[in-house]
């Protein structure tokens, strides 16, 4: 607990990373934003918006989050187990996919 | 804190995981943040997947977004979000350098895009509810799960951002004061990244996906 907190020079990214960072994501809403204009089929474009979505969120946890400039234990802690949780849930979706042919016919 | 925590756990003897002083060589408070983060995003996590789960398996699932205004709107919506995520680490990189002015310049400007973003919000919704008779219960293409799962996603993302604007109105005011330490900038700055990311998700799997052209 060091009185000097606001001394100290903080270990982590220089402004123009952030700033690369933010445009990078900028630039991938755009991608979306212009796949979205294309009506690329369902398929594609829920793979491509997740991935962007996937890789966009990544950047801001490394980065605005800070993560990538802690400790690996504190990563190792908190996103095994939520991603684990996350692929779980995914499970019920085959039920999904199911219950449309399960319906009698109107 | 930092400097002498990372003393004390890589100074040590043996891993991390055999216990002592500080093994994330972080503060409890921005542990006790990434906790609430991390469980928060399983609940944000669950209504996506219901949303998701509840549109595979109605194949008449609405398409209600124009893409002239609503994605149009809802892409500005995305900018105001991102924008603010940048002023949010230039106030927290002003406060590691002790400049409290600054710090206090670059919440409010955050505050500025957050705000942007629930008012736009806020007409989207508008919209939704009076034009195209949009409710939580019912709506006119006969698919009232869409009403549910909308709104129950979008409120608690929009609850968040609401909270965050009085959480970064406290930290600014108290920074402004003279109070608070560089630590307590970053901890609001988590959660202020975290109400961003999640918007990351909802954006393209609830906008981007309904989005109609023509």
């Amino acid at each position: 607990m060091s009185t000097h907190a606001e001394e100290i020079p903080h270990v982590g990214a220089s402004i123009s990373t952030f700033a690369k960072v933010w445009i990078a994501l900028l630039v991938m809403t755009g991608i979306e934003v212009l796949l979205a204009y294309e009506q690329v089929p369902a398929m594609i474009m829920l793979t491509v918006l997740l991935g962007l979505s996937i890789v966009k969120a990544a950047l801001i946890i490394a980065y605005f989050m800070h993560l990538k400039f802690e400790k690996l234990s504190l990563f190792l802690t908190l996103f095994p187990m939520l991603i684990f949780c996350i692929v779980l849930m995914l499970i019920f979706l085959g039920d999904a996919v199911r219950i449309p042919n399960m319906r009698p016919p109107a | 804190m930092s400097s002498h925590a990372t003393a004390m756990s890589s100074g040590g003897s043996g891993s991390v995981w055999e216990g002592g002083q500080s093994p994330y060589a972080t503060n409890s408070k921005k542990f006790g943040m990434w906790l609430f983060l991390i469980s928060d995003s399983l609940t944000f996590s669950a209504m996506l997947f219901v949303y998701t789960y509840s549109r595979v398996t109605n194949p008449d699932w609405p398409e209600p977004f124009d893409f002239s205004p609503a994605i149009i709107f809802s892409t500005i919506m995305t900018f105001c979000l991102l924008s603010s995520s940048l002023t949010m680490v230039l106030a927290v990189h002003a406060m590691n350098h002790g400049d409290r002015k600054a710090t206090v310049r670059w919440i409010l400007a955050t505050m500025l895009g957050g705000g942007a973003f629930v008012v736009l919000h806020m007409s989207e919704w508008m919209k939704l509810i009076n034009v195209e008779h949009v409710t939580a219960l019912n709506n006119p293409w006969g698919v009232p799960l869409f009403g549910g799962t909308f709104f129950a996603l979008t409120g608690l993302h929009m609850t968040h951002v609401i909270c965050g604007l009085i959480y970064l109105t406290f930290i600014a005011v108290g920074v402004g004061r003279g109070k608070f330490k560089a630590e307590d900038v970053e901890v609001s700055g988590l959660y202020w990244h975290f109400v961003d990311l999640v918007w990351m998700f909802i954006f393209p799997l609830v906008y981007l996906m309904s989005a109609k052209v023509g």
